[in-house]
């Protein structure tokens, strides 16, 4: 294990969608125990340089493993199906049709009572989407066709983002 | 074992040897100094046998001659005679600049901008933020070292969760002023977790509800078997005790019908006072039939309120609300249910009025936990990780997994904020972000750093601004120019720039703008009066000879530790080196020193990155075995 081994291996997982977090954030304190700079304080520069690596490192790798999205475009991106999200907007139609929907009722929403209904209803869809994507990186084993569902979900997050920005306006 | 030879008579080189660090809790108000005494950690008293140090420096004027400024209860007893030269609450003009400091003009002393950073003009001349912060810290830190009759090794110093990069910056630029070598900064109530975990040794989620004398913090944190999570943050900067005082005031002055605009300098310092004490003295009276009287003598007039609990909470219901939506905002942030909190922790003075416990008690549905002195509990949480980061403590005693406050990013095409660190990211941490040319030819690209997490630039404060040049003439989109942000752990942030086809590289530590350049920092040190008794080459010639034994104690640890992955040939190097820093700290010059310490650092390069990986595959394997 070194600098450049890949997120999985860091963490001693195998390289799948499905994870157990509780397992991820255990081993995450463990080696940040070992790496972060505080424990290194009273050390020569070198070690508290490679400390500051290794922590950062170890801090990249763990917040892509536990946000499943992006868990699952590093699976693509290891697998060589990289999402490529910023050249490759193609989605179909009817994924297009709803996500103009949701656009419109944010749009129109008023009461906090209204975007807490559509909060939910994101969740909902997001929460599908999780379960198709799971059976593609781990059943299947299709990363091009992972790499779609990916694009489709950061769509989703977006407009779940959105959503909570107005209800923090509605609060203030 | 040839090492022990050179070592001389009677100079204990034991890398275990006891280290003087203490905590320091910087406050608005006041200051404290804590350190861990006989396994307890303990604030430090003054001669007087008082522990707190009032935030107040007072400057004379040098034409009457005289010791120059006063600082602590000496100065907080001069405000209401010379309230223009004595300056309070200067924590708020840490790294700001003067449009930014809220309710500035309520201040009693003048404040100016100087090269876009807010100064205080007195009587002895302009005097930033960071001196004024530094007599303070320099005060503590004699302190420390007469208690100890030793020299200082370290301190941490906390700082409100909230604070952005620039009030890092300048927290950390006032503790160099005063000599003091920071080993940390931490959150103030990260530091309130420590001194409540350890002590109690209990497991879950915790609010920390901290309100100071200018700032209030709200953080969410999980404490696991030693580790401290900050889950996150949220808070106002310019929000605290002082405000209840002003709010009391104006409430006084209304039901007086006395327009605030009417009063001088010395009249408001009066008026503040008396707020504070009547504050104070409500917190101790029955909520239902106790009152309290407001008596303030004003030039031409004398004022006289009576002023009951219902009343105080009323006119101030305004500034706990205020706190309360933070709470809420932190609580969705951390993606927690208020159910789930299993404690809430009181930290600060301003957390001793019944309505705030009351109102926390009552939106967690369960009494606030304010055993510990909430004056004192963020230094000596500060102090615990003193004594751990000096290396006096146990191994694997305690971990502190932080968080960076506020979003940070650079600016893109019309004004927006593209983030690149989004708040709450635990660090130390590194994001990068791939960003191009927007013209054919294009050879340089501006970048605009900001904090903060609003979408516009103009509504985000500016970190800093740097150019990466020599980018090959390419066609607009062609050029991939990788954007790097290193946050270490104090949060204090540096930039990369590459392009990656030609290779080209750009830099900055981001200090702001208005932060001290080295230079600055060193005319102030000779300049300043709580260091001036000290020779300067003496002082560097000190501190060579205690990062050369510093870097020979680590080395030697590093050794008997790991040294079985070096061959006998590496070995003897190291050891050649080492024996050859001790020589030199012994008799050289401090440059000298310094040069030697940098060839054993570069000559122990390869084996500190050994070490690094032999620790991580053990961690594992340890814990795959826990597991098992």
């Amino acid at each position: 294990m070194n600098l450049q081994s890949n997120d999985f291996e860091l963490f001693e997982l195998s390289p799948a969608f499905a994870l157990d977090r509780a397992l991820l954030d255990e081993r995450w304190k463990v080696l940040q125990r070992e790496v972060h700079p505080d424990r290194h304080a009273a050390a020569d520069a070198q070690t508290q340089r490679q400390a500051m690596q290794w922590s950062v490192r170890i801090n990249e790798a763990y917040q892509r493993l536990k946000d499943p999205l992006k868990r699952a475009a590093y699976l693509c991106e290891l697998n060589g199906a990289p999402v490529q999200a910023e050249n490759n907007t193609a989605m179909p139609a009817a994924f297009l049709m709803q996500q103009m929907q949701w656009r419109e009722d944010l749009e129109e929403a008023r009461s906090a009572e209204q975007l807490e209904r559509m909060a939910d209803e994101v969740a909902a869809a997001r929460k599908t989407m999780l379960g198709d994507l799971q059976r593609t990186a781990d059943v299947q084993r299709d990363y091009a066709a992972l790499a779609g569902q990916v694009r489709a979900l950061m769509f989703v997050e977006r407009f779940a983002r959105d959503v909570e920005g107005r209800l923090d306006q509605l609060g203030q | 074992m040839a090492l022990l030879q050179i070592s001389e008579p009677g100079q204990s080189l034991d890398p275990h040897q006891r280290r003087v660090a203490v905590g320091i809790d910087l406050g608005t108000t006041h200051s404290l100094v804590a350190a861990v005494r006989h396994g307890q950690a303990e604030c430090l008293p003054a001669i007087d046998g008082r522990v707190i140090l009032p935030s107040v420096v007072r400057y004379l004027d040098p034409a009457q001659g005289g010791a120059g400024r006063q600082i602590g209860f000496e100065a907080l007893t001069a405000q209401i005679a010379d309230p223009a030269n004595t300056i309070s609450s200067v924590k708020r003009l840490m790294g700001r600049t003067r449009a930014q400091v809220v309710d500035v003009e309520a201040l009693s002393y003048r404040v100016v901008d100087d090269n876009g950073m807010a100064v205080v003009e007195t009587v002895a001349g302009r005097k930033t933020p960071m001196e004024v912060s530094a007599e303070i810290l320099a005060t503590l830190r004699f302190r420390a070292e007469d208690s100890f009759d030793d020299e200082l090794f370290g301190a941490v110093i906390t700082v409100p969760a909230y604070f952005d990069d620039a009030q890092r910056q300048a927290t950390k630029d006032a503790a160099q002023l005063a000599g003091i070598n920071v080993l940390r900064l931490i959150n103030e109530p990260t530091a309130a977790a420590i001194a409540y975990g350890l002590d109690n040794g209990s497991e879950g989620v915790y609010a920390i509800y901290d309100l100071g004398g200018g700032t209030f913090d709200i953080s969410i944190l999980r404490l696991t078997r030693g580790v401290f999570e900050v889950m996150a943050t949220g808070g106002d900067s310019a929000l605290g005790g002082d405000d209840y005082d002003q709010a009391l005031a104006a409430w006084v002055l209304q039901q007086a019908g006395v327009a605030a605009d009417s009063l001088s300098p010395v009249e408001r310092a009066v008026l503040h006072a008396q707020a504070r004490r009547c504050k104070e003295a409500l917190s101790a009276v029955d909520p239902l039939t106790g009152h309290v009287t407001f008596h303030a003598e004003l030039e031409d007039r004398s004022l006289n309120q009576t002023v009951t609990p219902a009343q105080f909470d009323a006119c101030t219901a305004h500034l706990t609300a205020r706190t309360m939506t933070a709470v809420r905002k932190v609580l969705r942030d951390a993606g927690v249910g208020k159910d789930e909190v299993q404690g809430v922790v009181m930290v600060g003075g301003s957390t001793r009025m019944p309505v705030i416990r009351r109102t926390v008690g009552e939106f967690f549905g369960q009494e606030p936990l304010t055993n510990l002195n909430p004056d004192e509990v963020v230094a000596l949480g500060a102090a615990i990780q003193a004594n751990a980061l000096a290396g006096n403590s146990r191994e694997g005693d305690l971990l502190l997994l932080d968080v960076i406050p506020l979003s940070l990013g650079i600016e893109t095409m019309g004004g927006l904020v593209e983030r690149i660190v989004p708040r709450n990211s635990t660090i130390p941490t590194a994001r990068a972000q791939d960003f191009t040319t927007y013209q054919d030819g294009q050879t340089a690209l501006a970048l605009h750093v900001v904090q903060g997490e609003r979408d516009l630039v103009a509504d985000c404060r500016s970190l800093a601004r740097f150019t990466l040049r020599g980018i090959p003439p390419m066609a607009a989109g062609a050029a991939r120019i990788r954007v790097t942000f290193t946050v270490d752990a104090d949060g204090l942030l540096s930039v990369n720039a590459k392009e990656q086809v030609s290779g080209v590289e750009s830099r900055i530590d981001v200090k702001p703008a208005y932060g001290l350049s080295d230079e600055q920092i060193a005319t102030m040190l000779q300049d300043s009066f709580s260091t001036a008794q000290q020779d300067m080459a003496a002082r560097a010639l000190v501190e060579a000879r205690v990062d050369a034994d510093r870097m020979i104690a680590a080395t030697r640890s590093a050794l008997a530790a790991d040294g079985d992955l070096l061959s006998e040939s590496e070995r003897q190097e190291v050891e050649a080196l080492m024996a050859a820093l001790s020589a030199v700290a012994a008799g050289g010059s401090a440059a000298d020193i310094e040069a030697a310490t940098q060839t054993l650092a570069k000559g122990t390069e390869a084996f500190a990155a050994q070490r690094m990986n032999r620790g991580i595959q053990q961690a594992l394997a340890g814990r795959k075995l826990e597991e098992v």
